[in-house]
């Protein structure tokens, strides 16, 4: 099986250059066909782990704490305007 | 002093034959002497950390003692810091100052330890060379042709070079233990959940575990005594109790070690040698030999890689470039082939075919160490196939950090507790590494036969001469 890069890059929001194309597939092939001998091991009637030490059901008492403030929320933001992060727009008026 | 070990360090401060100023200034001009062949360490913090060691002095002279008071150390740099630029070794974060400190650092500042620099690792975590981050690759400081492994390879050489009296890394399959290994230093990568994962840059949810480089065993008991523990932060943190490791070294009973052949296939001759070795020498001190079966350590490999590069295109979805870090543009190669990788075996139509797979696969993987652990109490084998390779040498193999680390990511996937000490050299003089694994929180079993080779041999007394 031939790895999709476009189709995937596209899923995983990474721009990929022309010249990446033909290597990343390559590689990514190489790599699909080496963990493929997964197929070897009967899983059939095996769970699944999610959670290697047991825990489960893990909650908090509904106390409210303290968080960053907002300044220190956006100290690290590129761009802000009036206290909250800018982002692109995404629906363009016609 | 900075070649002392931390066990040293503590209780000369504690008679005062120097200071803490003394101390830390000792190690930051080890860094500054030596890092421009090993780029070990990518921020140097040198006035806060005098400023910090002053302090510590002043607490001292007051009678105030804590279990790492104005002792020294680095720290890989996936670790939060707050107002101190943390980056992952990537572009994406290369300004990147977090506004708060990871649970571990909090601790060890807590615990009285200073923070002097934070240490390089491949990208994101992504490798075990050092050899894939942004800021250049680390160096092995036995020899400065070779890798220093990875991803805490920072910390490695930084340990092997006593640029620090301990340091701090963190392995999701082999990150402490391997590059451990390969520089020489002992690495302890505990049971997932002992230690919180809260402010570590993630790479796989389900397998990082925060852990120490050191000098000896002993040092790694202390340091672990202090930063394991549950915490709020992290849901998957253990409430466990966390044992005095380092008054707890001495065996009290006769243990039984396995030891799995498949272990030591295609592993080098002289590696090889190196750890049957060591495995006679447990056996001398009067523990028992047992032969067992494991999986074949290649499924896990695979097991590894499908559920591993899930998790991470998952943890790397968050960088847009709005809230902190820069685009996703600036991903290197090895981050983008992860994230790809992850994407597809997530993506709608495969999702049964691999993700849902390798958790099956790791339940097996899972119960085969139980079977093993109902017989014996510990596994002794190689850390890695070699010892340090030569740079460059990943890259053609875009498949080598897995085959790096084939021998660590079994126990990676099951969330056990390891450690790495060093049993050999090679005629080239670079370290051979062992591994010890144990079953989960049962650090103290790993640490007290990894005390009882330390204690009995002198592998560790040897250093690398830059």
């Amino acid at each position: 099986m031939k790895f999709n890069v476009s189709h995937i890059a596209k899923l995983a929001n990474l721009h990929i250059d022309k010249n990446e194309l033909e290597l990343l597939s390559s590689q990514l092939t190489k790599t699909l066909t080496y963990i493929n001998i997964l197929k070897d091991i009967n899983t059939e009637n095996t769970p699944n782990t999610d959670q290697v030490t047991g825990l489960k059901n893990v909650v908090r008492d509904d106390i409210v704490t303290s968080s960053f403030t907002q300044e220190e929320a956006l100290l690290n933001a590129k761009d802000s305007y009036k206290g909250f992060f800018k982002v692109k727009g995404i629906l363009e008026n016609e | 002093m900075n070649t002392l070990t931390l066990t040293e360090a503590i209780e000369n401060l504690k008679n005062k034959s120097f200071s803490s100023v003394e101390l830390t200034n000792a190690c930051i001009s080890r860094i500054q002497n030596t890092d421009s062949k090993l780029n070990a360490v990518i921020t140097l913090i040198k006035e806060q950390a005098i400023e910090n060691a002053e302090k510590s002095d002043v607490k001292r002279s007051k009678g105030i003692d804590l279990p790492l008071l104005g002792i020294p150390y680095v720290l890989k740099d996936n670790f939060s810091t707050q107002n101190i630029r943390t980056t992952a070794s990537s572009n994406v974060l290369a300004n990147f100052i977090p506004p708060y400190n990871a649970t571990v650092v909090q601790k060890l500042e807590d615990a009285g330890a200073i923070l002097i620099g934070k240490t390089n690792l491949d990208a994101w975590a992504h490798g075990s060379s050092t050899e894939t981050s942004d800021f250049g690759p680390t160096k092995n400081p036995w020899n400065v042709g070779y890798l220093p492994g990875g991803s805490s390879g920072g910390s490695a050489a930084s340990i092997a070079a006593n640029q620090a009296i301990f340091a701090i890394g963190s392995e999701t399959a082999g990150s402490i233990r391997q590059p451990a290994s390969w520089c020489g230093v002992v690495g302890l990568k505990p049971t997932y959940g002992r230690v919180s994962r809260f402010g570590v840059v993630a790479m796989a949810s389900s397998l990082d575990s925060p852990g120490p480089l050191t000098k000896t065993v002993k040092d790694a008991a202390l340091v672990l005594k202090v930063i394991a523990g549950h915490d709020p932060k992290d849901a998957t943190s253990s409430p466990l109790l966390v044992p005095d490791y380092a008054n707890n070294l001495q065996n009290k009973k006769k243990m039984t070690i396995g030891v799995s052949e498949d272990y030591f296939n295609s592993v080098d001759s002289q590696v090889a040698n190196a750890v049957y070795k060591a495995i006679e020498e447990f056996e001398k001190k009067g523990m028992l030999i047992k032969k067992i079966k494991l999986f074949d350590p290649k499924y896990a490999i695979s097991d590894y890689t499908i559920i591993q590069r899930a998790e991470v295109s998952s943890n790397l979805a968050r960088y847009d470039g709005i809230r902190y870090g820069n685009g996703r543009d600036m991903f290197g190669e090895e981050a983008k082939r992860r994230i790809m990788l992850g994407t597809f075996t997530l993506s709608s139509g495969y999702y049964d075919a691999y993700y849902n797979k390798a958790v099956k696969v790791r339940t097996e993987i899972i119960n085969d160490f139980n079977k093993a652990f109902s017989e014996v109490d510990a596994i002794v084998a190689p850390t890695a196939p070699t010892a340090a390779l030569p740079l460059g040498a990943t890259k053609e193999n875009s498949m080598f950090g897995e085959l790096a680390d084939v021998l660590v990511e079994p126990s990676s996937i099951a969330g056990l507790s390891g450690i790495n000490v060093t049993c050999g050299f090679t005629s080239l003089g670079l370290p051979i590494g062992m591994q010890i694994i144990g079953p989960q929180f049962k650090e103290e079993v790993v640490l007290q036969l990894a005390h009882l080779f330390e204690q009995n041999t002198l592998f560790h007394k040897q250093q690398a001469k830059l």
